[in-house]
């Protein structure tokens, strides 16, 4: 079955004057189906504006669609009746973890959702335990989160979500605001996630390289899904994916660079490894 | 022309159970037009540290000489400081106050005494510079996108016309061809006008390709101020503190252990094309 499923999703912004009448609207999402299948890793690329957070916003049903559907988990978000259903099976991670994080001890806040969903008080204990182990922070358990840094205070927003048990991790940018380091915990977090516990993940970055393991990538323009395919069929196309604001990883940009100089380096390389390796063979 | 500290240290909440020694005996010159980059893992005291050079924090002891003047001398014209030294913080966009993006560029100016007619011009040939286009000068902040929003922030520094411009990660959340428009437009900047830049940023990639110089920030510390191929050479000292090298230079230092013999100091996609052409052909 599939985790995540659209048809025809349409998301129009209203436009209002200063009395606040509706003078217009701006559609942000066109037209958009995607499916996603339980236990994918799924990307989402596209530029400021191109309609991608307003389309994540959709699987947890922060956002209801104008037109058309969107099924998390076979149930469709437009159901009231659905809301919290849609909202345990799909967790969402945002941006700025200043902005998620409430409690003033790591595991009161991680704690925070199992409340809310009413589950009893030896299972919420249960949960946080695990799931701070699963992002590696259960050492900090009684810290408070403003002395931790950007990469664990995110990791602790991750495990705030993992601790709901939803099938779907929904991540906006969650790196965005992270050095080096705290990127790749987030990222290695992720990927534990995905190996140990099955989780979907859907991940929206502006960071090419984060996405390469992907099983899919869908890139968005002006709300459209404008490329999908598997990561090395994406950034094969570098210049179509420049045509819309991306970028490629550093590595396949040298492997592009030295192909322009005669180099016949094979296209669609991800890995720094997969360079080195064609390199060292040429002589 | 010139910034230049002295054994600057800065000491939050002293005397409080949040005490914390944020900077700790700081020295650095920079000279007048040089791009210096700045970088360290979150709370290595970047932003602490760039907040002094326009006296928004005053050290808890230390000097701070702007074009050789002790900034915390009596009599000392802070204000004057402000204008010439202009800092863009983080998420920059968040400080648009105005009704329309014109009159918010104005603000700089209008605050430095200038007559409407001068700030207008200012403010025109800072949206310029920025290349937010014309159409947008009368709209609202709130109509524009995210990287437009961030032009029109950084426009309004650049309106005062600072001598030193300082960015608190100018293209965080920005996709990558906002980035690297943000940041081609202030390298050119740079070389028209003999500014100073300051660039405080998480990517490697984007120091490595703009900075003449890179300081790199530790726990308060300086740990290193050189150049940046000397910098990345530490890569596995700069993981330790939260950083990393740019790609390529990964890449260079794989190739040399497989037996590839490339200079290794690589730190832009250019010059590693060039290093690895350059020895591919010598070995035919």
């Amino acid at each position: 079955m599939n985790m995540i499923q659209t048809e025809k999703l349409i998301f129009e912004y209203e436009k209002r004057d200063e009395e606040g009448n509706v003078i217009g609207t701006s559609r942000a999402i066109d037209e958009v189906d995607i499916d996603v299948k339980e236990g994918q890793f799924i990307a989402i690329l596209g530029h400021n504006g191109s309609g991608k957070s307003t389309l994540a916003k959709h699987m947890n049903a922060i956002l209801v669609p104008t037109e058309g559907t969107i099924w998390v988990d076979g149930r469709d978000t437009k159901e009231p009746q659905e809301l919290w259903n849609v909202r345990q099976s799909a967790g969402m991670v945002f941006q700025n973890p200043d902005n998620q994080i409430i409690g003033t001890v790591v595991e009161e806040d991680v704690g925070f959702g199992p409340e809310n969903l009413g589950v009893p008080t030896d299972e919420i204990w249960q949960r946080v335990e695990d799931s701070l182990k699963a992002v590696g922070m259960i050492a900090y358990r009684h810290h408070s989160p403003n002395k931790l840094s950007g990469g664990q205070k995110q990791r602790v927003a991750i495990a705030g979500v993992v601790a709901m048990e939803p099938k779907c991790i929904v991540l906006d940018e969650p790196t965005a605001m992270l050095d080096p380091v705290g990127r790749k915990e987030v990222l290695k977090t992720v990927k534990k996630l995905r190996e140990k516990k099955k989780v979907t993940v859907i991940l929206i970055t502006h960071y090419m390289e984060e996405v390469i393991d992907a099983d899919k990538i869908y890139v968005m323009d002006h709300g459209h899904v404008v490329m999908q395919g598997t990561p090395r069929e994406i950034f094969s196309r570098v210049d179509e994916l420049k045509s819309y604001r991306l970028d490629v990883p550093q590595v396949t940009l040298l492997a592009d660079e030295l192909r322009r100089r005669g180099l016949s380096v094979p296209e669609g390389i991800l890995r720094k490894e997969e360079l080195v390796e064609y390199l060292c063979q040429l002589d | 022309m010139s910034i230049r500290l002295e054994h600057l240290n800065y000491i939050y909440s002293p005397g409080t159970a949040y005490e914390k020694h944020a900077l700790k005996d700081i020295n650095l010159t920079i000279p007048q037009g040089e791009f210096v980059g700045i970088i360290g893992h979150t709370g290595s005291g970047k932003s602490t540290l760039i907040q002094h050079l326009n006296g928004l924090i005053r050290a808890s002891s230390g000097k701070i000489y702007y074009n050789e003047k002790d900034i915390y001398q009596e009599g000392y014209h802070m204000k004057e400081l402000r204008s010439e030294v202009g800092l863009v913080f983080q998420y920059p966009e968040h400080q648009l106050f105005e009704v329309d993006v014109m009159t918010d560029v104005c603000f700089g100016p209008k605050n430095q005494g200038l007559s409407p007619e001068e700030c207008k011009e200012r403010a025109l040939e800072a949206l310029k510079l920025v290349g937010l286009k014309e159409k947008y000068y009368n709209a609202s902040p709130f109509e524009l996108s995210g990287g437009q929003k961030r032009r029109a922030a950084i426009a309004g520094v650049l309106a005062v016309k600072p001598k030193v411009l300082v960015l608190d990660e100018p293209t965080a959340g920005l996709d990558p061809r906002g980035r690297d428009d943000i940041l081609e437009q202030i390298a050119c900047l740079h070389k028209e006008t003999d500014m100073t830049v300051i660039l405080v940023s998480h990517s490697m990639e984007d120091i490595a390709r703009f900075a003449d110089r890179i300081i790199v920030m530790n726990n308060g510390e300086v740990m290193y101020n050189d150049e940046p191929k000397k910098v990345f050479a530490h890569f596995r000292e700069l993981e330790e503190v939260g950083l990393a090298a740019p790609q390529v230079t990964y890449i260079m230092y794989d190739l040399k252990e497989r037996g590839l013999l490339v200079n290794e100091d690589v730190t832009t996609v250019e010059e590693a094309a060039d290093e690895i052409m350059r020895v591919l052909e010598t070995r035919k």
